[in-house]
This record gives structure tokens, C-alpha cells and sequence, in this order.
């Protein structure tokens, strides 16, 4: 590909990727927002989180099939246990992290 | 700089560097992959600088790879980043009355990453806009630093070092834990994680996650106003 192709790709790419990012903020950032969106839209952070972490616990990506007892879920316990007790950001990813780098040398 | 700049900046650092932590592997990653794929270095550089969305840059690499076309590559990439509408909207909250060109540069750096981290922080206080940015763009620089690392000298780097792999799962938990503030949120999450599994499996695609987000946190709304009414 030459350069002017990489660029209309990457372009487009980012054009696509910057409208969602960007409308709904400049949109509602100066509206008076209804109070059942507020309510609505303080539920999405919770939702999304999970929506993120649960397939990557609990399936498995390549066959996209069930899969119990994967390390990363086996790890994500004790690692939940840690930063309910302590609250902190930093120390469960340095938890998180050296219990499956330790769970991966097994 | 003066106190404030300074403690601004430390602020900002501090909130972000796990960001930073889990990207570094996966930029490193993504580099290697561009590379194996015949993208030169400088084209990895320039694709981390306009489109700074991890997902969507594996599959563009993916699809070059296997020479789909532009067009295709492009829709691909506006689906994959459509959930990125339902965290602009949350963050609307937060951002009221702030000013247009401050929006449009600050939306440029909304990831899931910078989104979970910027809002939870939004919420306890103490945290205001400029704090926010600078989350985005030290998460946006260590990207593109280590995307361009991975095509140039990824190769030499061992796989799964250190559980650096395990940087971003780590954060989403501890990020989870700090939105679960009522019987309401726990409810939600339960459903949440139920529903993406369930939609993870029968649908093939990333759909799983807004689907999943907008289902539960209307059944949670709704049950919500429910128990309210209810009173």
C-alpha cells in the first residue's frame, strides 16, 4: 500500500472510531439532562466493567465455548477478595499480576 | 511549572499508570503483529496517532493481513467502537457546561480504560477535567510509544512476562468493586456478567458488550424505580 492509502484507511478508521466518542459528549455536555437518563446512564459503569470481564473469565476466546477453572478466573478471585479488603488500584493490579505470573509458571 | 501544575500532573500519573501497565504488552503485541503482517513501522505510528483503539487496531491488522478492503475494514471498525456511545454519555454527566473544544479533544482519548478510571474517580470527587485529560493522553502516548516498540523490536520481547498480561483484568475488578455501592449495582453487574457470557457465546462479534451493558442496566433501572414507586 502506498502512503496516501495507508492514510485514507486510518483516516476513516479513526473518523469512525472518534464520532461515537465524541458526539454523545458534545451533545449532552450542554443539555439538562433527564433525571432517568442520569439514573440510566449511572448503571452503565457497573455494566460495562462486567460486560468486559466475564467472557474473559468464564469463556474461552478461541473456541468461544464455556470454560471453567481458566487461570485468569482462578486468579480473579483472590485478586477481588484483595481490593475489596483494600480499596486500593495500584495493589490489585501488582496482586493480579504476580499471582498469574506465579499461576503460569506452575 | 507551579505547585498546581505539578501536583496536577501527579495526580493525573497516578490514576493512570496501571492503564499505561496493561498497554504496554498489548501495544508491544499489536507492533509484533502489524510487523509479521508487512505494515511498516511508521504506518503502526500513524495508525496508533488517529485511531487509539486497541481492539479495533487488531482487527484492522488482521484484515490487512488478509487484504479486505478498506471499506470493510472501516465498518468493521465503527461497529466495533459503537459501545464507545454509551461511555461518552456517561461521562456527560461530569461534564456539564464544559466548553465544546475542550470536549472535542477529550473525546478523542475515551477508551474503556480511560473511561472506567476517569469515572470512578468523577464520582468520589476531587477529580475535575484536566485530571481526566491527562489520564487520556499519558494512556494515548505510552500506546503509540508501545505499538511502534512491538513493529521495530517486538520480537525479542518473551511472551507473558512478569503477568504484565494480567494488568488490564486486574484494573477492571478493582474498578468494579469501587462502582458497587448498593444492592442496585451488585444486581446489575450479576446480570451484566450473566448476559455478556450468554451473548458472547451465541453471537459472533464484540456486540456482546453493549448489548450486555444497555440489557442490564435497564432491567436495573427499571427495578430500581420499581422499588421506589413501590415505597
Amino acid at each position: 500500500m502506498t502512503f496516501n492509502e495507508y492514510l485514507l484507511l486510518f483516516g476513516g478508521m479513526g473518523l469512525v472510531t472518534y464520532l461515537p466518542r465524541a458526539l454523545p459528549l458534545l451533545y449532552l455536555a450542554h443539555r439538562k439532562m433527564p433525571q432517568w437518563l442520569i439514573d440510566w446512564l449511572g448503571l452503565i459503569p457497573v455494566a460495562i466493567l462486567s460486560a468486559l470481564l466475564a467472557p474473559s473469565l468464564f469463556t474461552d476466546a478461541a473456541t468461544r465455548n464455556l470454560a471453567f477453572g481458566k487461570l485468569e478466573f482462578l486468579v480473579a478471585i483472590p485478586t477481588l477478595l484483595f481490593s475489596l479488603k483494600t480499596r486500593s488500584l495500584g495493589g490489585t493490579v501488582l496482586v493480579g499480576m504476580l499471582l498469574y505470573w506465579l499461576g503460569g509458571l506452575l | 511549572m507551579t505547585i498546581d501544575q505539578k501536583n496536577l500532573l501527579r495526580q493525573g500519573i497516578a490514576a493512570a499508570w496501571p492503564i499505561c501497565l496493561g498497554y504496554f504488552p498489548i501495544g508491544l503485541a499489536l507492533g509484533v503483529l502489524a510487523q509479521k503482517a508487512g505494515l511498516p513501522w511508521w504506518t503502526v505510528a500513524m495508525m496508533s496517532v488517529l485511531v487509539f483503539a486497541g481492539s479495533a487496531q487488531f482487527i484492522c491488522v488482521a484484515m490487512v493481513a488478509s487484504e479486505a478492503s478498506a471499506t470493510s475494514i472501516i465498518l468493521t471498525t465503527f461497529v466495533v467502537n459503537l459501545r464507545h456511545v454509551l461511555m461518552s454519555s456517561a461521562l456527560a454527566v461530569y461534564l456539564q457546561g464544559v466548553s465544546r473544544r475542550f470536549l472535542a479533544l477529550y473525546s478523542y482519548g475515551i477508551t474503556d480504560e480511560s473511561f472506567a478510571v476517569n469515572l470512578t474517580h468523577f464520582r468520589e470527587g476531587g477529580w475535575d477535567r484536566y485530571r481526566a485529560l491527562i489520564v487520556n493522553h499519558l494512556a494515548n502516548s505510552v500506546w503509540i510509544m508501545a505499538t511502534v516498540c512491538g513493529a521495530l523490536v517486538g520480537q525479542f520481547v518473551p511472551q507473558g512476562a512478569l503477568g504484565l498480561d494480567y494488568a488490564l483484568t486486574g484494573m477492571f475488578i478493582c474498578l468494579l468493586v469501587f462502582q458497587l455501592q448498593g444492592r442496585i449495582y451488585i444486581l446489575t453487574g450479576l446480570l451484566s456478567a450473566l448476559i455478556s457470557v450468554v451473548w458472547y457465546l451465541l453471537v459472533p462479534g464484540d456486540s456482546y458488550i453493549v448489548g450486555a451493558s444497555v440489557c442490564a442496566a435497564t432491567i436495573g433501572y427499571l427495578l430500581k424505580r420499581r422499588q421506589r414507586s413501590s415505597r
